[in-house]
């Protein structure tokens, strides 16, 4: 058996003349949590539906737990769990319900569910609630819910399709401290989602834009590899003038809107913070402080992202 | 490591059929028009539907005033057929009450019927009848026109006894007996074809929601990313609808019996095989709508748009198949109601055995196989 829980080679989709996924190719350790990363509609629940076997590829293979997801769909079904973004709990059932339904679907035992059905209301902090009704439950609750539901049957891989939206910061820490204790437990964790601080919990990064892998590795990787030049934090007044300034120098490789903040990309570290506060002032415009900053994974995307755009823009006019 | 568990497919379907209960029970709208409807149907349509011509309302002008006058009136007013409504002098009056519709029936007795009568002459009576409704008016002619025959008859051989012919006897004579409802009461024929009827829209209606919930919930998207088989799903989402569909149709039985006195001649256990299979198309039927919809309210609309107008027109129900056009009746081979509705009153009126309609009962497990087995086909293709 070799280190890896699932492998994607050359996997597209295509719905009709809209290319959603295009030949996708990458690896997944077993035990990591491995995030999958993109913008709305840029092929991360088309790759994550595939692999689950809710839809079939257009061409190219995977595998997951080691099993074909074309040609033994049901061996995979056996080794996975599920969450989406849409809570898929019965809303009209109890939460012992719920988790009683999810159990007897997976083929586990009366007996067994009995056993599991402690674990999950500890792990869904779901004590004393297990006959609420589950539309009763508030949004993180049904979450931990539907993720002890989607993990009864101790699958070896997980698969998570943004299962932090819409849901309020603290729960969102809480849930992502359940990622961190099942792949502690050794299962594989497959989470997309398009919050970027929660990228900097995973061990390893694809970044998917129109459908095409754009950038991967691990979140320090990913910053040496993308960005060697050093970001430069401005702040100062009228920040979105003081962009339009910048952007005009050919100096200046890259600037963005942080906040309050002003990112700017230069070649030299001592020379470009010269060069961008002579600029600004020159223009009237105070720079009240300007640090090198070490670059987040967001600097890192609207970097490549930029690039991957600015290069479709090129062929596109040829 | 984790070790793969291989599923327990009983397990499975266990989870289904107990999930399914829990929901219906939790959804008191789905009960009760799964249990209560169906009675409350029968009781409106079956009251509504009667094509029993009875009670209609009679003017009666008698300008004679004799007592063979009385005699031949109270011909009409001494049956349930006719209540008299009015007695008038003037025959006049006739028109404005059949006009306003207060009688459906007028009779004119002229003055001299006595005597014509006594004399041998030929007395003329006048009917007068509502044509309005052309069905019950033909009826209402019917029991007129044997009324004044029967009158006749009784007449003549009085007169000719009277003369001295004693001992004549009609020539021919008919003795007419009618099997299976002797009183052709309409309400025999009707309720089996109403039970029908409405359990067809009832079941079909209930489990065309059941598939296509899951789709807008997004709770299918779950279970089809769990081990659980389309066929599983399938079966275990009919099982529980086929235990209340059972306690449903048992309370329409027992209503037919109670309100309407339609009594099962025949044999019980045959009446529950062929009610379940019935039960399963239905079912199965309603399945299948849902697993091609995508939307409740699509569903709902196919849902009673396949069997409404086809179950009400097309099964026998009140129009007999053997009158309609060849093109229709080939139609009528897909309405699974005509196989029920042919076994159900060969059951129920005329105490039939399988003998009389195996091939009805074969026709109703195909076509629950077929609708069953194209659901399972549709959930699996879903997938893609």
């Amino acid at each position: 058996m070799t280190g890896n829980s699932i492998e994607v080679r050359d996997l597209t989709r295509v719905f009709g003349k809209f290319t959603a996924v295009d030949h996708v190719t990458f690896d997944v350790r077993r035990g990591e949590i491995f995030g999958f990363l993109g913008a709305n509609g840029a092929g991360k629940s088309t790759t994550i539906r595939m692999l689950c076997g809710l839809l079939g590829p257009t061409s190219g293979t995977a595998t997951v737990g080691g099993f074909d997801i074309g040609r033994e769909p049901d061996r995979v079904k056996e080794r996975i769990g599920y969450m989406s973004q849409k809570f898929s709990l019965y809303e009209d059932l109890t939460v012992d319900e719920n988790i009683s339904f999810f159990g007897g679907v997976y083929g586990l035992s009366r007996d067994r569910v009995r056993e599991k059905m402690p674990w999950v209301l500890e792990m869904a902090g779901l004590w004393g609630r297990e006959r609420s009704l589950t539309r009763e439950l508030s949004v993180g609750w049904k979450q931990r819910l539907a993720l002890g539901c989607a993990i009864l049957h101790e699958p070896e891989i997980v698969f998570l399709d943004e299962p932090t939206g819409g849901v309020d910061p603290v729960s969102r820490r809480n849930f992502w401290e359940l990622i961190n204790r099942l792949s502690g437990g050794g299962v594989t964790v497959f989470v997309t989602t398009h919050y970027l601080d929660e990228a900097e919990y995973c061990n390893d990064i694809r970044l998917i834009y129109a459908g095409r892998l754009v950038a991967g590795g691990s979140p320090r990787e990913m910053k040496r590899t993308y960005i060697r030049n050093p970001i430069l934090e401005v702040e100062c007044d009228r920040v979105v003038d003081a962009m339009e300034m910048l952007q005009k120098e050919d100096w200046v490789l890259e600037t963005s809107i942080f906040g309050a903040y002003l990112h700017v990309s230069v070649g030299d570290e001592a020379e470009g913070k010269a060069k961008v506060r002579r600029l600004l002032e020159a223009n009237g415009i105070a720079v009240r402080r300007m640090d090198r900053i070490v670059p987040s994974l967001e600097d890192v995307f609207i970097q490549r992202i930029e690039q991957e755009s600015g290069d479709g823009d090129s062929r596109g006019t040829k | 490591m984790n070790s793969v568990r291989v599923p327990h497919r009983l397990c499975c379907l266990r989870a289904v059929v107990k999930k399914e209960f829990r929901q219906i029970g939790r959804d008191a709208r789905t009960l009760i028009f799964l249990v209560v409807m169906p009675g409350f149907l029968l009781l409106m349509f079956g009251f509504a539907l009667n094509f029993d011509v009875k009670h209609v309302p009679l003017a009666v002008c008698d300008e004679d005033g004799s007592a063979a006058a009385r005699e031949f009136i109270g011909n009409f007013t001494h049956t349930e057929y006719f209540d008299l409504k009015y007695e008038l002098s003037d025959p006049r009056e006739v028109d404005r009450l059949l006009g306003e519709e207060k009688v459906r029936v007028a009779l004119v007795v002229p003055l001299g019927f006595a005597t014509d009568l006594a004399a041998g002459r030929d007395p003329a009576v006048q009917v007068l009848v509502d044509g309005a409704n052309a069905s019950s008016a033909s009826t209402a002619v019917g029991y007129i026109s044997a009324i004044v025959q029967n009158d006749a008859v009784r007449m003549t051989t009085r007169l000719l006894h009277d003369r001295g012919l004693k001992g004549f006897v009609l020539p021919l004579a008919s003795d007419v007996r009618v099997w299976y409802n002797p009183e052709l009461r309409s309400a025999i024929f009707l309720v089996p074809g109403l039970m029908a009827f409405i359990l067809m829209v009832i079941l079909v209606v209930s489990t065309a929601f059941s598939v296509v919930r899951e789709k807008e919930r997004g709770t299918m998207e779950q279970i089809m990313v769990s081990p659980l088989k389309p066929g599983e799903l399938i079966v275990g989402k009919t099982v529980p609808y086929i235990f209340i569909s059972l306690v449903s149709s048992h309370l329409v039985l027992l209503l037919g019996r109670v309100l309407f006195g339609v009594a099962i001649k025949g044999n019980y256990l045959l009446l529950l095989l062929t009610m379940t299979l019935f039960l399963i198309g239905g079912l199965g039927q309603g399945l299948l709508i849902s697993t091609v919809t995508r939307t409740q309210q699509v569903a709902f609309q196919l849902a009673i748009l396949s069997t409404f107008l086809p179950t009400f027109i097309l099964s026998g129900f009140v129009f007999p198949v053997r009158n309609m056009p060849p093109v229709v009746q080939a139609l009528t081979y897909l309405v699974p109601a005509k196989y029920f509705l042919v076994a159900l009153r060969s059951i129920i009126i005329k105490g039939a055995g399988l003998r009389a309609f195996w091939d009805q009962v074969l026709c109703l497990a195909a076509f629950a196989a077929i609708m069953l087995g194209i659901s399972t086909l549709r959930m699996k293709r879903g997938k893609r």
